[in-house]
C-alpha cells in the first residue's frame, strides 16, 4: 500500500511558513536598522556580523531584505485583496445578470487584460503618483480583470443549477442568492487563485519597484535592491543573489502551495 | 365539482435561438395548452423527451415567458426537482437550506424556525441526525425528501414535482411515492406530477394528460384512458410498457 | 460459455474495500442472462471486470472467470486483446458518450474490423451496411457518412449495438442500454436484441435496474445486493415465485397495473 504524500503542499507550506516567520520577526526586530548608512563598512562580503554583507551604501543587506521582503508581502496581499474584492464584485453581478451590463464591464476588462500591464501601471502611477500605497491601488486594477473573468465563469454557471432555482421559488432576492447561496461553492476556485495570484503580486512588485516607480528609496523593497544591486554583480555577487534568492523563496512557496492544493483536489 | 386551484388557458411557450448570421429562429415548446387542477387532485402529465412537460411546469412557476393565461385560485405553487443532486445547496447543511424560505417569510423567531424545520423533517421520514448533514452525505432518495420539505414548508397548495423518482432506485421510488401520497392525504394538497414513465404515474394520479411535442393529445381520468385509450400515440405509449 | 467462479472484486485506495463478494454465475451460449440490482449492487462493476475494462491496478479480483475454457484473470494482455473486443463486446447505457463525436459512424462502426480482422476496406464497408440494415438504421448509405450528433437517441444506440455485433462476438454485455431512451424506442432496442441474440445464438449479459425490462428479454436472471447474487434462477420463475426477502421487496416496488398505490 504506497502512501502518498503531497509533497508539493509540504515544502510549500514548509517555505512559506518559514519566510513569513522570519518577516514577521524582521517587523519587530532587524539586526541593525535597515537605513543604517555605515560609509566604513560598505561592500563587504557575508560575516558574522553581517550574515549576507553590506550594500553600496554600508547598510546590513539581510536587514534590508527582512524589511524589504515584509514590504513586498504586505503590497502584494494588499493587491490581490484588492483585486479579489472588486473583481469578485464585478464577476457575481455580471455573471450573475449577464445582459448589456456583462458585456460593457467585460469589454472594459478585456480592454485592461490587453494593455501591457507595465505600460498600464506606468499610466496609473503617473496619474495617482508613486509610493508604497499607490502602486497597491495600480497593480489592484490590473489584477481586477483576471478575477472578474474567473468569478463570472463561475457564477454563469452555477445559476444554472437546480439549488439556485429553488432559491428563487423561495423567493430569495438576487442578493442574497449571489453572496450567499452561490459564493460559498466558488471557495475553491478563488483559492487557488488567490495562490497564483500573489505570485503574480509579488513579481509584479518587484518590476514595479525595480523600475523605480513603486517603492521609493530609502525604504527596503526587493526589487529596489535588485536594480541597486545590478551595478555591483560583479564586485559583490552575494547582494543581488540574496535579493534574488529571497525572491525566489517566496515565490516558490506559494507555487508549491497552490500545486499541491491543485493535487488535492484532482485526488 | 371540486374548487379549481390553477386554470392554465392557451399556454403557448416559444424558444428563440438567435443567430448571428441568418435569421432567427423560433422553436414552438408549447403550443396551445389548457387544462385545470382541483383541490385535492393529482394530475398527471406524461410524455417522452422533448415533449414539452417541462416547459409547462416552469411556464406555470412563472420560471420562463409564455403566451396564455395562467390563473393561480392558491399560493404560488412549490417545485419538486428531478435531479435530487443538483437541488441542493452543496455547501449548505440541510437544516440551513429547509429553514431559509422561513427566514425569507420573516414572520418567525429564531426558535420557531427550528421547531418548524425538525418538525417538517420529521414528517418527510428524516430525524434530526439530518440537521447538520450536508447534502453530499445523504443518498438520492434521503436528498429527494429533503426537496420535498423544503417544498411543504411554504405550504403550497399545489406542488409540481418533475420527474420526482426518475433518478431513484425502484425500492427507493417506491418509498418517496408512499410519502408523497402519504402527505397529499394528511394536508389535502394537489400535484401536477409530471413523468415520462407512465408505471409511476398510474401508481397515483387520478387524471392524467398525455404530450406530444407540445401539444396534449389526450386527457382523462386514468383507469378509462388505461383501458380505453382513443389516441393513437397513447396507444402507442400504453403498448410499449 | 461463461463460468464465474467466487469472483471477488476489491477498490484499493487507502483502504481495501470488497464490492463484490465471490459470486458464482453461468452462462450457456446464446443464453439471455439478466443481472439486476440497484445502485451499489456490484453489477456494473462485475460487467466491467468480464469486459476487460478496469484498471487492474487500482483493484484486487480473485476468483475465476473462465470465458470458453479460459480464465480470463489468468490471461496476458495480449491473450486478453485477443478475446476482449472480439469475443466479448460491450454496449453501454449512454449513446452519446460511447461514440466519438468526430468521427463518422459508418467508421466506428467498422472500427472493431479494423482491429481483428483481415478484411479490406470495400469488404468492410458492405458488411457495416449490412449490419446497419439488419439493426433497422433507416438509409444506411446515408447513415453510414453520418455523426453521432445527427442521429437520435435510439438510433445512436443502434448504432453501438451494430459496432458490437459486427464481429459476431459470443457475448454481448449490454449495461443499461434501455435507460436513456424514451419508452417506446426502448421497446424497439429490446426487440431489436432479443432477434440478434436468437438469428445469430449471441449471448447477452444485461444488465438493469429496471425489472420489467429485464423480463421482457431474458430467460434467466440473477439478484444482485451489495455485491452479492441472492438469486439466480429462471426470469418467470423469479417474477411468480420469489424466493429470497429482497427479490421480494424489488419486486413489489415495481410500479406496474397491479399495484396502483391511489
Amino acid at each position: 500500500m504506497r502512501k502518498n504524500y503531497n509533497y508539493n503542499l509540504i515544502f510549500g507550506c514548509c517555505i512559506t511558513a518559514f519566510m513569513a516567520v522570519v518577516i514577521i520577526i524582521g517587523f519587530f526586530y532587524t539586526p541593525y536598522s535597515p537605513s543604517a548608512i555605515n560609509a566604513a563598512d560598505k561592500l563587504n562580503t557575508p560575516s558574522i556580523s553581517h550574515i549576507l554583507g553590506t550594500d553600496n551604501f554600508g547598510r546590513d543587506i539581510f536587514s534590508r531584505i527582512l524589511e524589504g521582503a515584509g514590504t513586498t508581502m504586505t503590497i502584494a496581499a494588499a493587491t490581490v485583496l484588492f483585486g479579489i474584492v472588486v473583481g469578485s464584485t464585478i464577476g457575481a453581478i455580471t455573471g450573475y445578470f449577464g445582459g448589456i451590463f456583462d458585456e460593457v464591464l467585460m469589454r472594459i476588462c478585456d480592454v485592461i487584460t490587453v494593455f501591457p500591464s507595465i505600460l498600464l501601471a506606468l499610466v496609473l502611477i503617473s496619474i495617482i503618483g508613486p509610493g508604497k500605497y499607490n502602486i497597491i491601488i495600480a497593480l489592484g486594477i490590473l489584477f481586477v480583470p483576471s478575477y472578474a473573468k474567473v468569478v463570472r465563469t463561475e457564477f454563469a454557471r452555477q445559476k444554472e443549477l437546480d439549488y439556485v432555482r429553488s432559491a428563487k421559488l423561495m423567493g430569495v432576492g438576487h442578493f442574497r442568492i449571489m453572496f450567499v447561496h452561490i459564493l460559498p461553492n466558488i471557495k475553491t476556485v478563488l483559492f487557488s487563485s488567490i495562490a497564483i495570484g500573489f505570485n503574480n503580486a509579488v513579481l509584479a512588485e518587484a518590476s514595479m519597484s525595480y523600475l523605480s516607480i513603486g517603492v521609493q528609496a530609502p525604504d527596503a523593497s526587493l526589487g529596489r535592491m535588485l536594480s541597486e544591486s545590478q551595478s555591483y554583480f560583479f564586485s559583490a555577487p552575494w547582494y543581488a543573489l540574496s535579493v534574488g534568492g529571497t525572491i525566489i523563496l517566496l515565490i516558490l512557496g506559494f507555487s508549491l502551495i497552490s500545486e499541491g492544493l491543485g493535487d488535492r483536489g484532482r485526488a | 365539482m371540486s374548487e379549481i386551484i390553477l386554470q392554465v388557458n392557451n399556454l403557448s411557450v416559444t424558444y428563440d435561438s438567435f443567430r448571428v448570421f441568418g435569421r432567427k429562429k423560433s422553436y414552438q415548446a408549447v403550443s396551445d395548452v389548457s387544462f385545470h387542477i382541483e383541490r385535492g387532485e393529482i394530475l398527471g402529465l406524461v410524455g417522452e423527451s422533448g415533449c414539452g412537460k417541462s416547459t409547462i411546469a416552469k411556464a406555470v412557476l412563472g420560471m420562463i415567458s409564455h403566451t396564455g393565461e395562467v390563473v393561480h385560485f392558491s399560493k404560488r405553487p412549490q417545485l419538486v426537482f428531478q435531479d435530487p443532486y443538483s437541488s441542493l445547496n452543496p455547501s449548505k447543511t440541510i437544516g440551513w437550506i429547509v429553514e431559509e424560505p422561513l427566514r425569507i417569510f420573516g414572520k418567525y423567531n429564531k426558535a420557531e424556525r427550528k421547531r418548524r424545520v425538525a418538525d417538517m423533517l420529521q414528517r418527510v421520514g428524516l430525524g434530526s441526525e439530518y440537521l447538520d448533514r450536508k447534502p453530499s452525505e445523504l443518498s438520492g432518495g434521503q436528498r429527494q425528501r429533503v426537496c420535498i420539505a423544503i417544498a411543504l414548508i411554504q405550504r403550497p397548495q399545489l406542488i409540481i414535482a418533475d420527474e420526482p423518482v426518475s433518478a431513484l432506485d425502484v425500492t427507493i421510488q417506491a418509498q418517496i411515492l408512499d410519502l408523497l401520497l402519504e402527505l397529499q392525504k394528511e394536508l389535502g394538497l394537489s400535484y401536477l406530477f409530471v413523468s415520462h414513465d407512465l408505471n409511476v404515474i398510474y401508481q397515483i394520479c387520478d387524471r392524467v394528460m398525455v404530450m406530444k411535442d407540445g401539444n396534449i393529445v389526450e386527457c382523462g381520468e386514468i383507469e378509462e384512458l388505461f383501458s380505453n385509450a382513443k389516441d393513437e400515440y397513447t396507444k402507442k405509449l400504453l403498448s410499449s410498457i | 460459455m461463461l463460468d464465474i467462479k467466487n469472483l471477488k472484486i476489491s477498490f484499493v485506495e487507502k483502504n481495501t474495500t470488497e464490492v463484490v463478494h465471490g459470486i458464482n454465475l453461468h452462462m450457456d451460449g446464446g443464453e439471455k442472462l439478466g443481472l439486476v440490482g440497484e445502485s451499489g449492487s456490484g453489477k456494473s462493476i462485475t460487467a466491467l471486470t468480464i469486459a476487460g475494462l478496469i484498471k487492474r491496478q487500482k483493484m484486487e479480483i480473485s476468483g475465476e472467470i473462465n470465458f470458453l475454457g479460459q480464465n480470463l484473470l489468468d490471461c496476458s494482455r495480449q491473450e486478453l486483446r485477443a478475446i476482449q473486443g472480439k469475443d466479448i463486446c460491450m454496449v453501454f447505457q449512454e449513446p452519446m458518450t460511447s461514440l466519438n463525436p468526430l468521427m463518422r459512424i459508418g467508421y466506428q462502426i467498422e472500427e472493431c474490423l479494423k482491429l481483428h480482422t483481415d478484411l479490406s476496406a470495400v469488404q468492410r464497408k458492405s458488411l457495416a451496411l449490412e449490419v446497419m440494415e439488419k439493426v433497422g438504421l433507416p438509409n444506411p448509405e446515408k447513415t453510414y457518412m453520418k455523426y453521432p450528433h445527427e442521429l437520435s437517441g435510439g438510433q445512436r444506440q443502434r448504432a453501438l449495438i451494430a459496432s458490437a455485433f459486427i464481429i459476431n462476438p459470443k457475448l454481448l454485455i449490454a449495461d443499461e442500454p434501455t435507460t436513456a431512451l424514451d419508452v417506446t424506442v426502448q421497446a424497439q432496442i429490446i426487440d431489436l436484441l432479443n432477434r440478434i441474440s436468437d438469428a445469430h445464438n449471441i449471448g447477452i449479459l444485461f444488465i438493469s435496474h429496471d425489472l420489467n425490462i429485464v423480463r421482457k428479454i431474458c430467460d434467466r436472471v440473477a439478484v444482485m445486493k451489495d455485491g452479492n447474487i441472492v438469486e439466480i434462477g429462471n426470469t418467470e420463475d423469479i417474477f411468480n415465485s420469489p424466493k429470497d426477502e429482497y427479490t421480494r421487496k424489488l419486486i413489489a416496488a415495481i410500479p406496474t397495473r397491479k399495484n396502483r398505490k391511489r
